[in-house]
């Protein structure tokens, strides 16, 4: 057959996925791809899986380290259920993700890597190319690190490792052919990450242009692939992670109260990357703080916003169990600040590296005595930006703790933002009550007199004169905030506090519902399993089913409608990433018997194909 | 800035309205009237001190002083305070705590706090014991000490300190004690007048749990033959007649009389910057040595905020002020 490199097949979306040693680069090279598909002008949405350990014993099937991204001419939610192309860099990578791959799908696999060594480090008992078990589908055999030392052969100053180091841009050149990708950002990436060192950086891009040129020289690759750019609404955009998004909401959020961002926390997967965001930008008068543990990093937080500052901690699972005591003091102390927990599979240390949704008990109830706690969770990469931005507006509101639930899954992956224009944003407003001339005198100033329409206290701070004022864990009398042990004034501080955050509702759109406003399902879902649920709902519903969905971006309080929306569904149905937490939540608060959880404790986020397949069963069971 | 209504304090601005509920004959009394009548004379505008405390009798200080104070959670206070002092470099900060909430449950945030010179005046009330849950050991406890929780005598071994307080690198040292009132009344001045961690030992009386500990020591008549006040630049000399010195003998110090063989240039002269010194010091413990009294040592380097804002401000210069339509576009950027 003639190969007619010239000619494209348009597709509408394609799932990529590469994976590699976790010495082999293939966070980085996901990441160009994702980039360069993104500049191009798809929509992207993208799922980094790496192993938890920095190094593991390579070759191996623990050491497996993918990138996947989805790009699509149409608005897509998701990462993507199965890859339709794999570039494989030895014998595990295959291993690993052949069972997700598309039937048919393309596969590029480095077979300089398969040697018997490596395939017996991946448990093959025999080789996969040579038996015939990759039938079904389009293997293209390439001997990656021959071809790409043969490509720097004449850059005598490079060892050898230096050289096999930049196989994966010969790859990534190769895949960048194949989709019609241009070279331009990649190698002006290269040329400022590389800039200290020009070996380095000539070497990745010539195995970048060698990888792409192979595609077009070479017979071997019949078909390449072309995906427009998406119809996004117009505007600039950019991509982020849910990670980035979130630092940036918290710094526009700073911005717009005129205040210093303090951001106190202690380094944990997948957490880590907010503090990275944010410590370059002491010109935004961020001060973070590397504190020696999370109570540390709470305590500092609580500290920071009696002064006066924007104060946010960030974490995972197990830092939010040292943060309890603590965050408790400030639910006391009523105080704004903002709490991120960017959940990971647990319990206890449990899976650093893959994503959970088993931290909303914790959040709402994991305290000791009446806590009560707004808690917000981010429905997408980008959506981050929104959350954080409104989690402090709502901190500063009700002067309280509130809890942002992201998730590995959102923190890591990333999508284009619509970048906003920042003038456009609304400033948040901060009251400080005026100092005082009676600075020595005798009217006593109450630090715990509620505003009547929010039941905030004054957030009176240190420096202001006539002020003075002395805050504390301890039980208090309304008002005065003075130490009491009167139960009336137990219950009646409890009820305030409660009733305070119960108010946020009003400051907050009322629940929205996807699809029929009553009928026979409802799917009801929380933080990053929306797209994959959207997704699934919308084609059930081109084929006549009658669901609707309904996605929470607060969980406490509950919109003010959701109690109703609820009772206008015969069954409710509540895919979460844990056992059952918000659907166990939602019984006991509605008192409704028609919830039915639908739990996923695969630590994975879900697929579409997955929760279609359920909505299919729940209407075939009828 | 708001400026100063008027710095003509007196020890009646610095009482809150809170009644003291500490035992009688407990010795934060004797502490809380010292504060107050320092901060008087500090010329430091009174809403801008805070006082930050965790849990324990001791504790209870914030509630008593007519100033800005949270009164925390049990060891936490020195992470609060590093939170504010970032916050608000301009405050005038201290922390109040108890040997336990310090150095048991707060050890870890403690030596942090010192070690970033965060500026903050540490005072912990040391009683050898735990307070305010009634009276079991505590980890300044002596070893063999018998307490409701070691019926048969404590078998840990107590950390000191001030020689924690050096290991973590605190820029300024001091001892004094509870019912030395005029002689904590300066080690307080000193204390407020360091820029960076301060970090003074008090020894307290816990006259209902632990009344004997500072027995040999804490009484007026005899204390000038038990203790020795540190000066910079003198010897260390002591005595009630001034007679005794401390003089090193190898690497050991060794209490001599003087007048006879010895005689003050034989003596150790007190270096406030030496951290060498200040280690053998430290270790001078009762009844075996005088127990050091006053300011062990002081050196002056950078603050946590001064390098903070420092950081803020170079960034500022190198970068521009920020400017969030740049920070957006900072990343490759298209447009539809
Ligand atoms: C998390 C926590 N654990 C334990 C306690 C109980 N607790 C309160 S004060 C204290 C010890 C206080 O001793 P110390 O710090 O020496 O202060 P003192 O009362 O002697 O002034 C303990 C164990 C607590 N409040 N919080
Ligand atoms: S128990 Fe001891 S430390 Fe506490 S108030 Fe009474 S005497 Fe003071």
């Amino acid at each position: 057959m003639s190969v007619p490199t010239d000619h494209f097949e348009e597709l509408e979306s394609v799932v990529i996925r590469f994976a590699g040693d976790s010495g082999d680069g293939m966070q980085l090279t996901g990441t160009q791809f994702t980039t360069a598909s993104a500049v191009f002008g798809n929509d992207i949405s993208t799922l980094p899986d790496y192993p938890a350990e920095i190094r593991a014993p390579a070759g191996t099937l623990a050491g497996v380290s993918g990138f996947q991204v989805n790009l699509s001419q149409h608005d897509i939610l998701t990462p993507g259920d199965a890859p339709f192309m794999l570039v494989a860099m030895n014998p595990a990578a295959l291993k690993v993700s052949l069972p997700d791959l598309e039937i048919g799908g393309i596969i590029i696999v480095n077979t300089d890597a398969f040697t018997p060594a490596n395939l017996k480090k991946a448990d093959y008992a025999a080789n996969p190319l040579e038996d015939g078990s990759l039938k079904g589908y389009e293997v293209h055999e390439v001997p990656l690190t021959s071809l790409t030392r043969e490509a720097l052969k004449g850059l005598t100053t490079l060892t050898t490792k230096e050289k096999d180091r930049c196989q994966n841009f010969f790859a990534l050149g190769l895949a960048f052919w194949i989709f019609d990708r241009r070279l331009e950002t990649s190698e002006s990436w290269i040329e400022h990450k590389f800039a200290q060192k020009p070996e380095i950086a000539q070497a990745n891009k010539i195995a970048l242009e060698m990888g792409f040129f192979f595609g077009e020289t070479t017979e071997v690759f019949r078909r390449r692939f072309h995906i427009r750019p998406a119809s996004l609404p117009s505007g600039t955009y950019r991509n982020v992670t849910g990670n980035e998004a979130t630092a940036l909401g918290l710094v526009t959020a700073a911005q717009k109260m005129g205040k210093p961002l303090f951001y106190g926390s202690y380094p944990i997967t997948p957490a880590s990357d907010i503090l990275h965001a944010l410590a370059p930008l002491r010109n935004f008068d961020v001060r973070t703080f590397q504190a020696e543990d999370e109570i540390a990093a709470m305590g500092s937080v609580i500290g920071a916003a009696f002064g006066g500052a924007l104060a946010v901690t960030g974490t995972s699972g197990p830092g939010l169990a040292l943060k309890s005591e603590a965050m408790n003091l400030a639910i006391m102390l009523e105080l704004p600040m903002v709490i991120i927990d960017v959940q990971r599979g647990g319990p206890s240390t449990g899976m650093p590296t893959k994503t959970e949704q088993g931290d909303l008990l914790q959040v709402l109830y994991g305290r000791n005595g009446e806590s009560p706690i707004p808690v917000l969770a981010p429905q997408g990469p980008a959506d981050c930006f929104d959350i954080a931005y409104e989690a402090c507006r709502l901190a500063v509101r009700a002067m309280t703790p509130v809890v942002i639930l992201s998730e590995g899954y959102l923190a890591n992956s990333s999508e284009p933002w619509h970048i906003p224009n920042p003038d456009d944003i609304a400033p948040i407003e901060v009251r400080h009550p005026e100092g005082r001339s009676d600075s020595n005198g005798d009217a006593p100033f109450f630090p715990y007199l509620r505003d009547e329409e929010t039941l905030a206290r004054p957030w009176a701070i240190p420096g202001t004169p006539g002020l003075e004022h002395r805050i504390g864990g301890l039980s208090k009398a309304p008002i005065t905030g003075n130490v009491s042990q009167d139960p009336r004034h137990h219950e009646q501080m409890i009820h305030l506090r409660a009733e305070k955050v119960a108010r946020l509702a009003d400051a907050f759109p009322e629940q929205e519902v996807f699809g029929p406003a009553e009928g026979d399902l409802l799917v009801l879902t929380w933080g990053g399993t929306f797209g994959a649920v959207r997704t699934a709902v919308t084609r059930a519903q081109s084929k006549g089913y009658d669901v609707a969905h309904a996605h929470l971006r607060i969980l406490n309080p509950f919109p003010r409608n959701l109690g109703s929306i609820l009772r206008n569904y015969k069954r409710i149905l509540v895919p979460e990433l844990n056992s059952g937490q918000l659907a166990f939540v939602l019984r006991g608060t509605f008192g409704l018997d028609n919830i039915m959880p639908y739990p996923n404790l695969h630590a994975r986020p879900f697929k579409i194909g997955e929760v279609y397949q359920k909505l299919q069963e729940l209407f075939s069971g009828e | 800035m708001t400026e100063t209504i008027s710095l003509e304090l007196t020890r009646k601005d610095f009482v809150s309205d809170q009644t003291v509920r500490w035992c009688p004959g407990c010795g934060d009394y004797s502490i809380l009237a010292q504060m107050q009548k320092v901060l008087p004379e500090l010329g430091i505008p009174k809403e801008k001190i805070v006082f930050i405390s965790g849990i324990g009798c001791s504790s209870r200080f914030p509630y008593y002083m007519n100033t800005y104070g949270i009164h925390s959670i049990h060891g936490r206070a020195p992470t609060l305070a590093s939170g504010l002092a970032a916050a608000n470099p301009d405050l005038n900060i201290w922390v109040v705590t108890g040997d336990g909430d310090a150095m048991s449950i707060g050890g870890n945030h403690l030596i942090h706090a010192m070690r970033r010179n965060v500026d903050l005046k540490i005072l912990l009330f040391n009683n050898r014991i735990y307070g305010l849950t009634k009276g079991q050991y505590s980890p300044t406890s002596r070893k063999g000490k018998k307490t409701k929780s070691s019926p048969m005598g404590s078998i840990e071994q107590p950390l000191n300190p001030l020689t924690l307080a050096l290991s973590a690198e605190a820029t300024f040292v001091a001892r004094a004690m509870d019912t030395d009132t005029v002689h904590l009344g300066e080690v307080l001045r000193a204390a407020a007048a360091h820029e960076g961690t301060s970090f003074v030992e008090i020894y307290q009386d816990c006259v209902i749990f632990n009344p004997n500990e500072w027995a040999g020591i804490d009484d007026r008549r005899t204390r000038p033959d038990h203790v020795i006040y540190l000066e910079h630049d003198k010897p260390l000399i002591f005595g009630k007649n001034n007679d005794k010195g401390v003089r090193l003998n190898g690497f050991k110090p060794e209490v001599v009389e003087l007048g006879g063989e010895f005689s003050e240039k034989d003596l150790i002269v007190h270096d406030e910057t030496s951290q060498e010194l200040a280690y053998i010091l430290a270790h001078m413990e009762h009844p075996n040595y005088p127990p050091p009294m006053g300011v062990i040592r002081q050196v002056r380097k950078p603050t946590y905020t001064e390098e903070l804002m420092g950081q803020v401000r170079m960034a500022q210069e190198r970068k521009g002020v920020g400017d969030l339509q740049k920070l957006y576009h900072a990343a490759d950027v298209w447009t539809v």
